[in-house]
């Protein structure tokens, strides 16, 4: 008996199974097929040769390690030691980092593991690799010469009539006419603290503490903890206070942006809801002006917005407040058509009118959904905020697209990196953690 | 009986009130703190923008009607420059395309690890569930500038960035949906000795994935705005046109306005069909 009913379905069964066994290979075959389609329409192939792998390099070395130049001018004589080629890290006369030394108008350099370069009188300068030799370069009329120890040019040297580098894993040093420079590579993130002006730089983190609580001022106008604190903020090379400052703008946008939106959007809810709205007019408006507000995107509202506000906060939090009104507006109005009319009834037989029908009645049953919407928006905001704020000009994503355009100063990028995504983090654990407290709270209030 | 009642009641009555008075007096602070946080973010976030706010609202229509009026003038050139300004779109919608593909398949994989129950290495799901906040937290542009510092322009390092985001994001929901899996199929699997990929495949996917396609595709709707935007920052697709022509500025207005009417237009058609299957989708469940 079951066998034959199991006889009469088995054609059908097997027809739905190699149907949909046809229906999955199929699926397969389109994505892969729309893979090899894009392979092909984004030049796959050609990025290889476009890509720069020593910017990598430089980004990477960035990233985690600085460079020293020291500079000699060959017409003069003159020496500068900067970090990061920077006046703002330039050492004071009369000081130098430990690997420097200096006698009148000689520079021994010691760039580690046995390279040394010594800097002679107002041109001649010498590379001493280990295991190879002395590189010898000097001026011969108005052209570089060069001498090496067995009178072959290395790979790694890249020498012209005019300029001559040479590229160790140590350092590297260029030779022109006019200026000889060593950079020497030392990992971390330089004057992250401290600027070279400060009395606090060079000191261990013992010293400083002993400092903080010792009574002799450093800086007689501030306390130490002061002045260190001052220092540290004031960073003429990190520039702390307006990092902060511009992490303090993003999440200032992100909030006032939600919230505006949720405020706006929470009586227009009420008119798009089929239940509280009883006009079909009145919520066809509504819902397109929802519909209207979606579809034009972040992008275009920002740009319009940036042209009547110019750049700044208020821009990037109205732009936000503008889109996600028309979100918010459509999910709030869909809880609303969720809501149990029992309560209203109860309300409302009680005799309250129309305001505390809604009060009572609505909004404790709704103020759960509405919240959590609201929280998490908060935290995906935090990370809109950052590219608004790179389109209008303000906060950190400002910061970070114009060290990003400068291509140079990667270790700060790296920096604010960091930062942006500490935030992003922070921000969601906050309101992960107000979700949860402000739901519950709710839950067993109402058992 | 009834004497014991009236004192409780009363006693009760009060208890209420008490507990009403303190909820109203802590709902009321909370409200006050908000109204105040709101009214001083408004007017320090005022005071640091470059423009005033009451000042820019009187200005507010400057931009778009100088815009339309310009794209007016000009109105039998718009569906050229529409049709001119298409390859850019499919790009841009390329671009939201494959991020969804390769990053929802990313997360996939991450969803399964990181799920309990269902992970091999249950000792490794907080490890990967950190790998997950970690890309979440990475904004797009972060990962696309450094890319195109890298890679050079085009569409590839708003694709890489935009997947990188989307595999934190869809494999934290997968894996919220994975959990709510039933678990008597893999048991059943694993009884008649299925490996893992066969447990998963034949156990799990069956059961979540109406719930991972429905995400997936309100995903790809996040990834057009997305790409749109990554295109004016950075470089790649109707985003990038887009920056070209605001940045030349009075002349080139019809295009701005082109764009945005194809930008609208796909953004709301994508959004319905979409909305439309992942009705279908949840329901056919």
């Amino acid at each position: 008996m079951q066998s034959a009913a199991a006889q009469a379905i088995l054609p059908e069964v097997t027809r739905q199974f190699s149907r949909k066994r046809l229906f999955a290979f199929g699926s397969v075959v389109a994505v892969l097929g729309y893979l090899v389609y894009v392979f092909f329409a984004f030049d796959i192939l050609g990025l290889n040769e476009r890509a720069r792998w020593d910017n990598a390099n430089v980004l990477v070395a960035d990233f985690w390690s600085y460079k020293t130049h020291v500079v000699r001018q060959n017409r003069t004589g003159d020496i500068k030691i900067a970090i990061e080629g920077e006046n703002k890290g330039t050492w004071p006369e009369g000081k130098s980092p430990d690997w420097v030394e200096r006698q009148g108008d000689r520079v021994e350099i010691d760039l580690g593991e046995g390279h040394r370069v010594f800097y002679e009188g107002k041109t001649d300068a010498l590379y001493r690799f280990p295991g190879y030799g002395d590189i010898l370069l000097g001026m011969e009329g108005r052209r570089v010469k060069l001498t090496t120890p067995d009178g072959q040019i290395p790979d790694w040297i890249n020498a012209s009539n005019t300029r001559v580098a040479i590229t160790t894993d140590q350092g590297r040093l260029t030779f022109t006419r006019a200026k000889t420079e060593v950079f020497h590579y030392e990992p971390g993130w330089e004057l992250f603290f401290f600027t070279l002006d400060s009395p606090f730089y060079g000191r261990s983190f013992g010293e400083l503490v002993g400092l903080a609580f010792s009574s002799e001022r450093v800086v007689p106008e501030r306390s130490n903890i002061g002045a260190m604190w001052h220092d540290f903020w004031h960073n003429k090379m990190w520039h702390h206070a307006e990092v902060f400052g511009a992490i303090f703008e993003t999440v200032l946008m992100a909030f006032l942006g939600t919230m505006t939106a949720a405020l706006v959007a929470l009586p227009m809810a009420f008119m798009a809801a089929t239940n509280f709205s009883p006009f079909m007019l009145v919520r066809q408006f509504f819902r397109r002006i929802f519909d209207f507000a979606r579809g034009v995107d972040a992008l275009i509202w920002t740009i319009v917005l940036s042209r009547a506000f110019g750049p700044g906060p208020m821009t990037g939090a109205l732009a936000i407040a503008l889109t996600d009104s028309g979100s918010f507006g459509k999910m709030f109005s869909e809880a609303l058509e969720n809501v149990d009319n029992k309560q209203i009834d109860g309300v409302s037989s009680t005799g309250a009118h129309p305001l505390q029908r809604y009060r009572f009645g609505v909004i404790p049953q709704v103020m759960p959904v509405l919240l959590s919407q609201i929280l998490y928006y908060l935290e995906s905001n935090t990370r809109s905020a950052t590219i608004i704020g790179a389109i209008t000009g303000g906060g950190i994503g400002l910061l970070i697209t114009q060290a990003m355009y400068t291509q140079k100063d990667w270790e700060e990028v790296c920096y604010y990196i960091i930062l942006i995504v500490l935030m992003v983090m922070a921000m969601d654990s906050f309101s992960g953690w107000l979700r949860r407290k402000l739901i519950k709270g709710k839950e067993s209030g109402l058992a | 009986m009834s004497d014991f009642a009236a004192p409780r009641a009363n006693s009760i009555e009060e208890g209420y009130l008490e507990l009403m008075r303190k909820k109203r007096l802590y709902g009321g602070l909370t409200l006050l703190i908000f109204v105040l946080l709101m009214v001083s973010g408004f007017l320090l976030a005022d005071s640091r923008n470059a423009g005033g706010f009451w000042d820019g609202l009187s200005h507010l229509l400057d931009f778009p009607s100088s815009v339309l009026s310009e794209a007016s003038e000009k109105i039998s050139l718009l569906p050229g420059i529409m049709w001119k300004v298409l390859p850019l779109l499919i790009e841009t919608l390329n671009i939201a395309a494959v991020s969804t593909l390769v990053g929802g398949l990313a997360a996939v994989v991450l969803a399964l690890l990181s799920t309990r129950g269902l992970a091999p290495w249950p000792w490794a799901i907080p490890f990967f569930r950190r790998c997950m906040d970690l890309m979440r937290a990475f904004p797009e542009i972060v990962i696309a500038l450094v890319l195109i510092f890298i890679l050079g322009g085009g569409p590839v390092p708003a694709m890489i960035a935009i997947a990188f985001h989307t595999s934190g994001a869809l494999g934290k929901l997968f894996s919220e949906v994975a959990e709510n899996a039933d678990l008597k199929p893999v048991e059943g699997l694993s009884s008649v000795g299925a490996s893992w990929m066969q447990r998963m495949w034949l156990g799990v996917l069956p059961q979540v994935m109406p719930n991972w396609m429905s995400y997936a595709l309100l995903r790809f709707e996040i990834n057009i705005r997305a790409s749109a935007i990554l295109g004016f920052v950075g470089s790649g697709g109707i985003g990038y046109e887009l920056k070209i022509a605001m940045q030349w500025g009075q002349g080139r207005y019809d295009e701005v306005v082109a764009i945005f009417i194809v930008l609208f237009l796909t953004i709301v058609l994508v959004d319905q069909i979409s909305s439309h299957l992942r009705q279908r989708l949840v329901k056919g469940s």
